[in-house]
């Protein structure tokens, strides 16, 4: 219950506090919206499943290119277009998962940036499709139909809102549902679910393909955001800054990584305007957190909770 | 007949650099269990030291062993001073030789900068050999060399000595090992300064004929991850095996169907992980 | 028609044969003990009727059913439940959500994903009567990882029993145990349902004579020994072979 109510206050908040914002602050809180949701993806699989890929980037990449071209080249239709990037992420994830999936631990992290890497060099290499390493600029904002715009700052941020809040429930239901509850075990110990019954692999899978597509999702919200889709977006410094996210926000919890998320936007957008050095400092969260906190933010407040109980 | 020849020498060639990357990393894994991403900066960082002592000194020999020394060093202290810290768990390791690959590949970016260079040969191998109508750049001869004598060393130190049979031991059973009085210990930063080095060695050597640039860690990072897939992860023959392959398959894929990006190497890796998801030689 | 059933089951490893031509029945409700000194072949042999390995050769049948290449989960779905000699548990998850899982894997909500856990009030009245009948409702809210080894022993033995198996596979459930633990867990075997057949490896000879009705006496992959209680505890061949172990 008193979760509930915590989660109530902060739906509030984030309907609320924008309206005080200015412009650029408004821009960086849509930023962390849309990370926190790609953070919250990988977290399905990595967090709840156990299953630690390095290339999630790919499914968040997808869905922007999708949207990316289908907006710029063939049509300017936001059901359709971010209908198809959800699709494509969706199908991707499927494809990749059957291969991925056959492996764990260390050969799932280097198959998964393996898979990930084949599409970004797709990206880099066909200049004629996604103009490269240039990228694809003069993404259109989202023209949904209504009656508003969601063009300007305000309407676009309550729009990746409404996503973000969507999905976010969506995956919280899926979180405390058997299947979410097998998930864990599947992480705590695999061998123990099959003995109890379980398809482990299909457990497996269907939780890759929804991380995909909320990946996915993400991915349509950012090229929407930016305008502007390249290679980048299925890079390994991609797929990176999700897993620290997840990692420094807290892996298993449901809105650690959304806080894992807005942290690391936050920190790159101070650190960025200070120096070039941001990929130094990230490689430095990803020693320290791991060091030093590995159960991340919500292990250490859970910790300190514990402790005041006890 | 020409085109083929020449193709096939650059596809060894540079499959033996592959080699020397996905033994260490091989060596790494096997041992410890380690999954070390920051390999790719061992490959970088040696070859952009062994660029500064060039232009410094002018030997390759000496610049060779400086960019050599200074990998091997901070692969000393990334397992003495931090992996030694962390639980026996594979995701946390990773992730930290993870955070390594970041820094050294942007400090390195610092330091030398974002245009693209050249290791330059040793002099010795800068002439080209003519076979009848084949002109081989004999420092590619040089390289195939290096890598085959690497090969041939790491197989009968595996095989043939008491430190090998130590090596062989602890990764069977390291507890067991421990008891029968193996320093495992030891054994541990020894393979991991030595798996940098090969690393090293593979920027040394690959920097006159592939560049060194940034970015350069990550992808040779990715075509070791391929190697190591294909090849088996833990497995001295699947890293030879598997570096030939896929340095033939790149080399190959990128001369005859470049539009088809790194699909040339993805199919073999779809490929075996349909057919045998541990590799070529892995264990299961 | 037996429970289970075992025909010239052999499995290599690499050029070592594990396991050479076993071959035996399992009556249903039967308690079988198999013994036999370490490298014997027993927890190869459980891990092959559960189907975490594939045997070279031979054939395994649960209640005439062919289940020699079916995949571990789907042999537990047709009854068939195991405790390992390592305990395997869910280190993290507290003793309650261990049994709802155990409990939820016999269940069709398993791969329910729209709704929450909390609308299927039978998983958690199951789960409660299992706490209360093998008395953990007081460890209920405790992580495994902080119970005591004795505590892990059992609720292995727990989580085995939730699924509601028919044939149960217990590997060396008293490994590790004080002797008063050990009786514990002996006297909870013991009171398990008379309908649920039950395979039990077993180190200690004296564990094993108080629960067997019946004897496999295992050596370097083969049966050597096999008969009822009495006739194996007054074989003189199976004395050797532990005797000779322990002095050794």
């Amino acid at each position: 219950m008193r979760a509930v109510l915590a989660g109530a206050v902060g739906v509030v908040l984030l309907a609320v506090v924008p309206l005080g914002l200015s412009s650029y602050q408004l821009g960086l809180l849509t930023k962390m919206l849309i990370f926190a949701l790609f953070a919250m993806s990988l977290n399905l699989i990595l967090g709840y499943a156990g299953l630690p890929s390095l290339g999630h980037a790919a499914y968040f990449g997808v869905g922007a290119y999708t949207v990316g071209l289908l907006a710029v080249k063939v049509v300017d239709n936001f059901w359709l277009d971010f209908g198809a990037g959800l699709l494509a992420a969706g199908v991707t994830s499927a494809l990749f998962g059957l291969l991925a999936l056959r492996a764990r631990g260390a050969y799932l992290l280097m198959i998964t940036l393996a898979l990930a890497q084949v599409l970004w060099g797709i990206a880099f290499g066909w200049r004629w499709l996604t103009g490269g390493d240039d990228g694809l600029p003069g993404v259109p904002r989202p023209g949904a139909g209504l009656p508003w715009s969601l063009g300007g700052g305000l309407a676009f941020y309550y729009f990746v809102l409404l996503v973000f809040l969507g999905l976010t429930l969506a995956l919280w239901v899926v979180v405390r549902s058997p299947f979410g509850r097998a998930l864990v075990g599947i992480r705590e110990s695999e061998r123990r679910m099959e003995v109890l019954g379980y398809d482990t692999w299909r457990y497996k899978y269907v939780a890759f393909v929804l991380a995909g597509v909320v990946a996915g999702a993400s991915g349509n919200l950012f090229v929407y955001y930016n305008g502007f889709v390249s290679p980048a977006y299925l890079s390994i410094v991609f797929s990176a800054m999700a897993l620290i996210m997840v990692i420094l926000g807290g892996a298993g919890t449901l809105l650690g990584p959304a806080l894992g998320g807005a942290v690391i936007v936050l920190l790159e957008n101070v650190i960025s305007a200070h120096t070039e050095r941001w990929l130094t400092v990230l490689g430095l969260i990803y020693v320290l957190v791991t060091l030093f906190a590995p159960a991340g933010i919500m292990g250490f407040v859970r910790a300190r909770l514990r402790g005041r109980l006890a | 007949m020409t085109f083929w020849a020449i193709q096939t020498l650059n596809g060894v060639s540079f499959g033996m650099l592959l080699f020397l990357l996905a033994a260490g990393l091989s060596l790494i894994f096997g041992l410890m269990k380690i999954l070390n991403l920051a390999h790719g900066s061992y490959y970088l960082l040696g070859a952009y030291v062994a660029l500064s002592v060039t232009a410094a000194t002018g030997s390759f020999l000496v610049a060779a062993a400086a960019g050599t020394a200074a990998v091997v060093g901070l692969g000393i202290v990334m397992e003495r001073v931090f992996l030694r810290r962390l639980p026996h768990d594979e995701l946390p390791q990773a992730l930290l030789t993870f955070g390594f690959l970041l820094i050294v590949g942007d400090v390195s970016l610092a330091i030398w900068g974002g245009t693209p260079q050249t290791l330059p040969k040793p002099a010795l191998f800068e002439a080209s050999l003519r076979f009848g109508p084949l002109v081989f750049p004999s420092y590619r001869l040089f390289v195939i060399g290096v890598g085959a004598v690497v090969g041939l060393a790491l197989w009968l130190l595996q095989e043939r000595t008491r430190l090998g049979a130590m090596l062989r031991a602890a990764i069977d059973d390291a507890d067991i090992a421990r008891a029968t009085g193996i320093n495992v210990s030891l054994l541990s930063t020894g393979v991991f300064a030595f798996g940098a080095g090969l690393a090293a060695l593979g920027g040394i050597i690959g920097g006159p004929l592939l560049g060194v640039y940034p970015g350069a860690d990550f992808e040779i990072l990715l075509l070791a991850f391929v190697v190591v897939i294909v090849g088996g992860l833990g497995s001295l023959k699947g890293a030879f095996v598997g570096g030939l392959l896929v340095g033939l398959l790149d080399n190959f894929g990128k001369a005859l169907f470049p539009q088809l990006a790194l699909f040339t190497i993805f199919a073999p890796m779809a490929i075996i992980l349909a057919v045998r998801p541990s590799g070529l030689f892995g264990a299961r | 028609m037996s429970a289970l059933s075992v025909e010239t089951l052999s499995h290599d490893f690499g050029g070592l044969r594990a396991l050479d031509t076993v071959g035996f029945n399992v009556a249903e409700g039967e308690r079988l003990v198999i013994l036999g000194p370490n490298g014997a072949g027993k927890t190869t042999l459980f891990n092959l009727i559960t189907g975490l390995l594939r045997p070279t050769a031979g054939r395994i049948t649960l209640f005439d059913r062919d289940i020699t290449r079916l995949a571990p989960h789907r042999r537990a779905r047709l009854g068939l439940g195991r405790t390992f000699q390592v305990t395997t548990l869910f280190p993290r998850l507290t003793v309650l959500d261990s049994v709802l899982l155990a409990v939820q894997g016999a269940d069709r909500a398993r791969f329910t994903l729209h709704r929450p856990r909390s609308a299927f009030p039978r998983l958690f009245a199951r789960a409660e009567r299992l706490l209360e009948a093998w008395s953990l409702v007081e460890r209920r809210d405790v992580p495994t990882r902080e119970l005591s080894y004795g505590e892990q022993r059992q609720l292995e033995l727990v989580l085995a029993l939730a699924a509601g198996p028919r044939v149960l596979l217990l590997d060396e459930p008293t490994a590790g145990l004080s002797p008063a633990e050990t009786t514990a867990v002996a006297r909870m075997i013991g009171r398990f349902p008379r309908d649920v057949t039950i395979l039990l490896i077993e180190h200690d000879m004296d564990v094993a004579l108080e629960l067997a009705e019946r004897l496999i006496v295992l050596h370097d992959g083969r049966i050597v020994a096999s008969g009822p209680r009495d006739e194996i505890k007054r074989d003189p061949r199976v004395a050797e072979i532990y005797l000779g172990i322990d002095e050794a």
